[in-house]
């Protein structure tokens, strides 16, 4: 009886907290008509999916443009940081705790001041208002990350297979890519999961060096919907709506990597 | 190696991996692990170090649009640090900065640790609840920041039909400048409470269920034991999680330019934004000024990030 009162607290805090969630979904299907309306509508009683016709009609290169930047971040960071991690679990490097402190402080420091380095060097390189430019930049918010998800997981691989590898006749890259890397597979779709879904809510590098490009990601679709005075908040909230997918996705799919992620040395399937 | 996963500003890792250093380093291992570790390296270098060079480079010399594609600004040392210091924005962004980070972090700690002691309770559900939980950590800010843009709106804003629902007059939330950084702290409020209870939620789950079970048989009520147990043994992971926290509030930059630009009349305007403003805001962009301002962010984050790295220490040591 006691824990059924506990759950109707649970319920309460948990709907309290999303209820900025359900309104974003709730106005996305307001009419227009209805949008200033005093007090506001609590549910969609006169449901449109004239917002999200409009998102077809407006966002669909800037949603392309998102996939392709979080695509290319997922790749860049797994190829840079897998090896890194494999090296500072098992191979010993002299250095490697001060390589790790720095990736720590590399995550301290704040985007604004990264997003105007980049800047600097884009413009004197003309790399600016480029997709590639922004998948390297954008790689900087997952790349200390991923290395160090890669260093705790590789640390929970047995060493006595990685001896029996070198037994074979496997040299460090044959036992990285046949032996480290297929047991990792949680540790990929982590670090996979979690740079997708950063470069796909970056907004501070992609305002700064994409900004007024032929290929703008979702954020700055939003973000030119507000700007500009946009009266038709369906349009916006349903574009926000749809930028969210990804995070339910991952809420959904990333719960069982994640707890794997987080009972330390967890490798096996 | 609990609670790894953070978001974006929230990103970092209790507990770093550092592998315990061994006597024996073979001579070709190094080799191979170098070899491994030169590609992040060399990342580290380029995207990281030199982005923060040209950073400090800017800062200290007299930019403009011109001389920034020319890259040929004469060297004016620390002229740009003195307009910064000598603006009249510089007393309130500093104080908003200030304010901004402590409520923030006050109001995120202790929601979350109210709620990692409720859902440690284990009810029907509750794992269910606090994944769900989660979900405002993980949206991209930009559709946290427009949802509560449109909740907060003066004429046709939710919040306000509530308020006048129970009698309250209406608040003009973001075009006041009374209220803009309120209403700012709030919705940052709400994005940072997953992730102290996610993490403090990790703490409570390493105190022993023994140490409750003793007390309640000594007649220790529920108030007691809190304060008495979990509150003192929740020490470290509460350290971690405010200084974590301190460090990822400095940098809040994404909801605040969202909601207000920093306005009105620079009332929610902190260094995040406004280095931001000084750059890239105005028409006739102040990119030294702006530099200066962001470095004084870094040398706050990493003074403090530092602390966070001692404390770490320390703590794995003991």
């Amino acid at each position: 009886m006691r824990t059924r009162w506990k759950t109707a607290v649970g319920v309460l805090l948990t709907g309290i907290m999303l209820f900025p969630v359900y309104w974003m979904v709730n106005v996305s299907f307001t009419r227009d008509q209805d949008m200033r309306k005093s007090p506001p509508d609590l549910f969609p009683v006169h449901g449109t999916l004239a917002g999200y016709r409009t998102v077809l009609d407006e966002q669909l290169p800037y949603l392309g443009t998102s996939l392709v930047v979080g695509l290319g971040t997922v790749l860049l960071t797994v190829a840079l940081a897998a090896p890194a991690g494999y090296a500072l679990a098992k191979l010993r490097p002299r250095g490697g705790g001060v390589l790790s402190f720095l990736l720590l402080a590399a995550q301290m420091i704040p985007g604004i001041i990264m997003a105007m380095g980049f800047y600097a060097i884009y413009l004197q390189l003309d790399l600016l208002q480029s997709v590639p430019g922004l998948i390297v930049a954008d790689s900087t918010l997952a790349v200390p990350f991923a290395v160090l998800i890669f260093t705790a997981f590789m640390s929970g691989i047995p060493g006595e297979l990685l001896q029996a590898a070198r037994t074979d006749g496997a040299g460090p890259l044959r036992t990285f890519w046949s032996v480290v890397l297929p047991m990792s597979r949680n540790a990929v779709v982590t670090v996979s999961l979690f740079a997708f879904l950063w470069s796909w809510s970056d907004f501070v590098l992609a305002s700064t060096l994409v900004n007024g490009g032929a290929h703008e990601p979702i954020t700055l679709g939003i973000y030119h919907y507000i700007g500009n005075n946009n009266q038709e908040w369906n349009a916006i909230m349903a574009t926000a709506v749809v930028a969210s997918l990804p995070a339910a996705v991952i809420l959904v799919l990333a719960q069982r990597y994640v707890a794997a992620g987080v009972t330390a040395g967890a490798v096996k399937d | 190696m609990s609670a790894t996963l953070q978001k974006s500003d929230h990103r970092a890792t209790l507990g770093g991996p550092a592998p315990t250093a061994p006597r024996r380093r073979p001579t070709s291992q190094q080799w191979a692990a170098w070899a491994f570790l030169t590609p992040v390296t060399l990342y580290l270098v380029l995207f990281y170090a030199y982005p923060l060079y040209r950073n400090l480079d800017l800062s200290l010399r007299n930019y403009t649009v011109r001389s920034f594609v020319q890259g040929d600004a004469p060297f004016t040392g620390l002229a740009n640090y003195r307009t910064v210091l000598d603006d009249p924005t510089f007393a309130p962004a500093l104080l908003h900065t200030v304010v901004f980070t402590a409520v923030c972090l006050v109001f995120q700690y202790a929601l979350g640790l109210a709620l990692a002691v409720f859902f440690n309770q284990h009810f029907r559900l509750s794992a269910t609840l606090r994944a769900l939980f989660l979900v405002p950590w993980l949206l991209p800010l930009i559709v946290s920041a427009s949802t509560w843009s449109w909740m907060l709106n003066s004429e046709s804003g939710i919040v306000n039909a509530l308020l006048s629902a129970v009698g309250v007059d209406p608040v003009n939330w973001l075009t006041s400048p009374d209220w803009s950084l309120t209403s700012v702290i709030i919705a940052n409020i709400w994005i940072g409470v997953p992730f102290n209870l996610v993490v403090l939620y990790s703490g409570l789950q390493s105190i022993p269920t023994s140490l409750y079970e003793a007390a309640a048989l000594d007649g220790a009520n529920a108030w007691q034991r809190f304060w008495r147990i979990t509150f003192p043994l929740l020490r470290p992971v509460s350290a971690i999680t405010l200084l974590l926290g301190l460090v990822y509030t400095l940098k809040v930059f994404d909801i605040i330019w969202i909601m207000t630009k920093g306005g009105p009349a620079d009332s929610s305007t902190t260094f995040a934004t406004w280095s931001y403003q000084l750059g890239f805001g105005n028409l006739v962009p102040a990119f030294g000024p702006g530099a200066a301002v962001g470095n004084l962010l870094v040398v706050a984050a990493l003074v403090f990030g530092l602390i966070y790295v001692r404390v770490q220490r320390k703590q794995a040591l003991s």
